[in-house]
């Protein structure tokens, strides 16, 4: 008991925490981007493996971190707008709409990886971002671990929780989102397009989503693999409910998840001759499900959520 | 200025050909894949044509191949019908394959007669109460079921890997992590001399007719159906709308339980963790592309199973990578999505109106 207490006194156990969490943070804030304006994106995971793939291909041909990190937003666009355009003006069935760029999406970047590279038997490595070491904040005890020795994009990301944050709360352009969200009709009776808000908001959304995936192949590890995504993205729509749908609280979330992932790992290192491994691979998904449940009766979903709006019709 | 105008008067006829126009769309759009991977796309199409139509044996394959497709298509289908989002079918799949192994391993002994029935069920049952869980947090506690079905599939996929390094594990396996094999007389019988095509191929064609006739001729399918158009209103008209939900949830799951079955006492023999390449997800996809129609499940199955094994065989003989059939497949979904909007609607090109 006193070895799971210690746990938390570590500083690596903390400076996990964030990590794990990083490429959460920037799912979460996309599918918040995505549900305010009234579309709900399955394409999610579909959209990391995509954001992890060109990310880490464009660094592997030889660009830049930051460049790499931009191809990669840009290809999330890129299936957000395809997402935007079937939902939005078509307004066919978001659900079904998004597996379709899940779907399609991973086969796209697997069909693309496998052809760019047909044999190798490891994956080729990149040189990743790295521990920024700002000076002497970086020696600070326990903060310069936790805080200042994560990356680049750990700080990115904390840094699209402000932006999200101050766009939706403080800009009349995250009023009219929220409010094409809500209750479309008035959006579109004050002379604003209810298509471009939610198109844009779509895109603007998966491109984080799809910074979460490069977070993996850029951060977190150096390399694509098949199966590396293992259901992050599903577990941000978990997490956006959780968060009823705001920038803080999608933090809060991201950073409870990591916790517990991150204290999963270590009590399997304690308790692994007790309990199978698998039990605690397990906990993540068990509990973005009791989150879902906890909170689901008091969500308030945006009500123009899943509702396509054609003009002229109710 | 893009105007959305539904159109008027559309034949059933035009209706029916959707799925069939999104079928072709996706398998010539796949020459786009083939022309970037560097490989010749006539010669392609022929080896694909070949690798399902060359032969009995190629046929039977793609036959095989189709058979779990039926299985997760219906459930799908059934579940989407009632607009309960199912996506749990890979999840629900490996339930039904582990129940199946572990009452087909010993548990019992019995005559063919005795233990194909009882595989069968138990992984109906198994499956079936995988989906309960999600159907049940949705109607008790209002629980999103696209997430928490989702999210189950992986939670199940690491239990089964855990039961098959665990009390399932077969001592004889080598150390590989795969369950005892099935004792012969549950295992489900061949249809044909030296060809893997099973019995779980009949008995997939006999459950797409009986949801058929569920769905288009009963009471309880006129329900869910009544229920996926409109809820509020089935409420309103006093149908017990969490009922069927239930209903719906168990059937659904217990079709794609028996996918596993069918895989696993029909092709494989034992368990392993890599029994599905992800039969549950295509599933959706033959679904969609059937338009939620029993009976076009079947057709679905048939055309992703041949695209699977068309581009594998192709994929060997030319050396392009086999995600082409996952690309050419995931391309099928949405070609559908979009051929039946533009049966329904049409788009009208305005010059943009002043203010």
């Amino acid at each position: 008991m006193m070895d799971i207490l210690n746990i938390f006194l570590t500083d690596s156990f903390w400076a996990a925490s964030l990590r794990i969490a990083s490429p959460l943070i920037f799912g979460v804030l996309g599918a918040l981007l995505c549900e305010r304006a009234g579309v709900l994106n399955l394409g999610i995971e579909g959209i990391f493996v995509v954001g992890a793939m060109t990310g880490w291909m464009a660094v592997w041909m030889g660009a830049g971190l930051w460049t790499g990190v931009l191809v990669a937003a840009l290809s999330g666009a890129l299936f957000g707008l395809f997402h935007a355009i079937l939902t939005v003006p078509l307004g066919l069935s978001q659900h079904v709409s998004g597996l379709g760029i899940t779907l399609f999406a991973t086969s796209l970047a697997s069909f693309t990886y496998r052809t760019a590279l047909p044999q190798v038997s490891s994956p080729p490595r990149i040189e990743p971002f790295r521990a920024l070491d700002i000076p002497v904040l970086s020696e600070l005890p326990f903060l310069g671990p936790v805080l200042f020795q994560q990356t680049a994009l750990t700080w990115l990301a904390l840094l699209m929780v402000g932006v999200v944050w101050w766009v939706m709360d403080r800009t009349a352009l995250g009023v009219a989102i929220k409010a094409v969200g809500d209750s479309p009709d008035a959006v579109n009776a004050q002379g604003l397009s209810v298509m471009k808000l939610r198109i844009g908001a779509v895109v603007a959304g998966s491109a984080l989503m799809a910074l979460g995936g490069a977070f993996l192949t850029m951060s977190a590890f150096d390399a694509f693999f098949f199966g590396m995504v293992n259901g992050r993205g599903w577990i941000c729509i978990a997490l956006v409910i959780f968060a009823s749908w705001r920038p803080g609280k999608a933090l809060l979330g991201a950073l409870l998840f990591g916790m517990f992932d991150a204290l999963q790992v270590r009590l399997q290192t304690e308790a692994g001759a007790l309990v199978p491994g698998q039990v605690f691979l397990m906990m993540p998904y068990i509990l973005s499900i009791i989150a879902l449940v906890v909170v689901a009766r008091k969500a308030e979903y945006p009500r123009a959520l899943l509702v396509p709006w054609r003009k002229g019709q109710r | 200025m893009i105007e959305v105008v539904p159109r008027e008067n559309v034949s059933r006829r035009w209706q029916a050909l959707v799925p069939v126009i999104a079928a072709v769309v996706a398998l010539l759009l796949a020459a786009i894949p083939l022309v970037a991977a560097g490989a010749p796309v006539v010669p392609a199409y022929a080896q694909m044509f070949k690798g399902v139509f060359g032969s009995v044996f190629t046929f039977t394959e793609m036959l095989t191949r189709a058979t779990p497709l039926i299985f997760t298509g219906l459930a799908a289908a059934v579940a989407f019908r009632a607009k309960l989002w199912n996506i749990g079918g890979e999840g629900q799949l490996y339930l039904g394959a582990l129940a199946a192994v572990w009452v087909g391993t010993g548990l019992v002994d019995g005559s063919p007669w005795l233990m194909i029935p009882l595989v069968l069920l138990a992984g109906a049952v198994a499956g079936g109460l995988g989906m309960l869980v999600p159907a049940t947090l949705k109607t008790r506690f209002g629980a999103d079921e696209v997430v928490t079905s989702l999210l189950l599939n992986f939670i199940i996929l690491i239990f089964v890997q855990m039961m098959l390094e665990g009390p399932f594990k077969d001592p004889m396996g080598l150390g590989w992590p795969q369950s005892e094999p099935i004792i012969d007389n549950a295992m489900l019988p061949q249809l044909m001399d030296r060809m893997r095509l099973h019995g779980g191929f009949i008995i997939a064609l006999v459950l797409a007719l009986v949801a058929w006739v569920v769905m288009s001729r009963t009471v309880w399918g006129l329900k869910i159906r009544a229920v996926g158009e409109n809820r509020a209103a089935a409420r309103h008209a006093g149908l017990g709308v969490n009922r069927v939900y239930i209903g719906v949830a168990l059937a659904s799951g217990a079709l794609a339980g028996l996918a596993g079955v069918s895989e696993v006492a029909g092709l494989k023999g034992y368990l392993t963790s890599d029994l599905s390449p992800g039969f549950g997800y295509t599933g959706i996809i033959v679904a969609m592309l059937a338009r939620l129609n029993p009976a076009g499940v079947v057709l679905a199955a048939l055309y992703v199973a041949s695209v699977f094994v068309g581009a594998d065989s192709m994929s060997r003989a030319m050396g392009v990578s086999s995600f082409l059939a996952d690309l050419t497949v995931s391309m099928s979904l949405i070609c559908v999505l979009l051929a039946s909007f533009f049966a329904s609607y049409r788009l009208r090109f305005k010059r943009a109106a002043a203010a």
